[in-house]
């Protein structure tokens, strides 16, 4: 085995307890812990892919902001210290079958595919891919509307959230 | 390549054909080159701890005209290692209804953090912990570790005065990091890197120069982000007793210790870095090791005014704060990052038309900047100034002076 694959599946069972972890956990804040140590993993993950560009923002993005603000949210909630309550409501069964039914779908998808046994393809061209990604984002035959797009709706959001956050002037 | 110029690659090369003639595979060999140099770098950052610990505890003594440490060694310079002991030797305490897994993973989380940052920090042209493509990125998300492990300790401690230095922590950490970001996009544009080492090579005329504005969000936003006076609300002592710490003790409380030293002379480092020039100066090319020295110099220079500023500089108000953030900080890092695209861009349209020399390009483009920067500072100026007229209000006449009455004409006469 290469140290690739040995860090690969160290890091590998680590996400998938974590991931497990995060359902589990009967603390809020231990679930968010949980979660954070989940994306970690995925960012490992986007190294060992040679995507060291996607594994800093994962970082940034997922762990810098959005889980301090899970944090935040359950530090606001009552009574966050007290294990309390019950884990499941009535509907558990509904969740369980759905779930199965994704599980049984994308196995069959995945059980005629040929990812598992070819190798990468090694990349040429390291330190141009994040210009290519940049290029990509804006020119006019890839990606750029879908781009535009992403951000007149985080502009939208960001006003709406000003204007409902704002002092109301009389 | 020899022993003398640039030793740490002679060593390491060394190492790793000692490794592959035992039999190992290369990919085995670079693991274990990483992993010892990683060990190496985080050993000699808390090694170099040790040292800043006593340089700034001796400094805030001579400005408040003390002596400062002044008993263990030559100039008290030992003084650290017996509080080391003493710290080492004190009783953990773990208040009641603490989260015990998350009140010990803070401490770990708050000085990782700041350890991983020296992973990208180039010493010297060779010595590089890992040249990453995005290793400007990699700081702002390194930056985002530390701040969870704040808050992490403010909440698992179960005490008000902790949770109020977390929420404070948020509030501040988090709002710093907008305009830190804006401000380090202004040199990965004049840079075209996002790579710290690639940002060094790229100063042949250092960033300061071009960007004065953009160096001074920089240190400005990072400062707040390690979370020392002027920006110390976090643990405000005398509002918080010491913020998100309070319940810590013995070596838990010394690593937040730790940490917070280390990240201010991590700071310094980024900035003598990305726009001091890092490890550039003069007969670097010939021997790489001197640019360790160079380095340090110039990290100690600015590590110096970051001392002078935390000694002399009275704690801001939380509005105060926020406001300087958002109303001043980041607009500015705004308009100044859009120029800056703007006029680089059409610099390089020009350029061909100009027939200049080809050394003095750099500085021609350099020139350009800075005067950039000039004009935006004097309108900043008019603006403020202009603001702090409007925002004075008269609310009154103002009353008369009281005047001694008229005396009687018979004392006159």
């Amino acid at each position: 085995m290469t140290p690739e694959q040995i860090i690969f599946l160290i890091v590998a069972v680590v996400t998938l307890v974590a991931g497990v972890s995060v359902v589990t956990s009967r603390n809020l804040i231990h679930s968010a812990l949980w979660l954070i140590l989940a994306l970690f993993g995925v960012a490992v993950f986007y190294v060992l892919l040679e995507a060291g560009f996607f594994a800093v923002i994962q970082v940034i993005v997922y762990i810098g902001a959005i889980a301090i603000l899970f944090i935040f949210a359950s530090m606001l909630t009552r009574r966050v210290m007290q294990d309390t309550g019950h884990q499941s409501n009535k509907n558990w069964w509904l969740g369980a079958l759905i779930a199965f039914g994704l599980l049984v779908g994308i196995t069959l998808v995945l059980v005629n595919w040929q990812g598992f046994t070819s190798l990468a393809p090694v990349l040429a061209n390291q330190s141009e891919r994040l210009s290519q990604l940049g290029l990509a984002l804006v020119s006019p035959d890839l990606y750029v509307l879908p781009f535009e797009l992403a951000s007149v709706l985080l502009v939208a959001a960001m006003i709406g959230a000003i204007f409902v956050a704002g002092e109301k002037k009389q | 390549m020899n022993f003398i110029s640039d030793p740490i690659t002679f060593i390491a090369n060394w190492l790793g054909n000692l490794l592959l003639s035992w039999g190992l595979s290369q990919t085995f060999v670079t693991v274990i080159l990483k992993f010892i140099g990683a060990g190496l770098v985080g050993t000699f950052g808390f090694a170099l701890v040790i040292f800043t610990i006593w340089l700034e505890r001796k400094l805030y003594g001579r400005i408040q005209d003390r002596l400062g440490p002044n008993r263990v060694g030559p100039w008290g310079i030992f003084q650290t290692f017996p509080d080391m002991i003493k710290i080492f030797t004190k009783e953990y305490i773990t208040p009641v209804g603490a989260d015990k897994v998350v009140y010990n993973l803070a401490p770990i989380l708050s000085v990782s953090a700041v350890l991983l940052t020296w992973a990208v920090i180039p010493f010297a042209p060779t010595i590089v912990g890992t040249e990453v493509n995005v290793g400007v990125l990699y700081l702002v998300a390194v930056g985002a570790i530390g701040a969870l492990g704040i808050i992490l300790a403010g909440w698992s401690s179960n005490n008000k005065y902790s949770l109020l230095g977390a929420f404070r922590a948020v509030a501040q950490v988090v709002s710093y990091e907008v305009p830190m970001v804006l401000a380090l996009l202004v040199p990965v544009l004049l840079g075209r890197s996002m790579g710290v080492n690639s940002l060094v090579n790229a100063q042949s005329v250092w960033f300061i120069v071009l960007s004065p504005i953009a160096a001074l969000i920089f240190f400005t936003s990072s400062m707040a982000e390690t979370g020392r006076a002027p920006f110390d609300l976090l643990e405000a002592e005398s509002e918080l007793v010491a913020g998100y710490q309070t319940e810590y003790s013995g070596l838990k409380f010394g690593m937040f210790y730790v940490g917070e030293f280390l990240h201010a002379f991590t700071i310094s480092a980024l900035t003598a870095t990305i726009f001091f020039g890092g490890w550039r100066g003069p007969w670097t090319e010939q021997v790489p090791i001197l640019g360790v020295a160079w380095f340090f110099i110039k990290t100690f220079i600015v590590y110096f005014v970051v001392v002078l500023i935390r000694i002399s500089m009275p704690r801001l108000r939380i509005d105060q704060m926020l406001n300087f953030n958002w109303k001043f900080l980041t607009p500015l890092a705004l308009v100044l990052l859009v120029l800056t695209a703007v006029l680089d861009k059409a610099f390089y349209l020009v350029l061909p038309s100009l027939n200049l020399l080809e050394a003095a390009i750099p500085w021609v483009r350099a020139g350009m900047h800075l005067l950039l920067n000039l004009f935006i500072v004097i309108i900043t100026v008019q603006l403020l100034k202009s603001y702090k007229i409007k925002s004075v209000q008269v609310v009154a006449k103002p009353k008369p002076i009281a005047v001694a009455p008229e005396p009687p004409a018979s004392v006159i006469s």
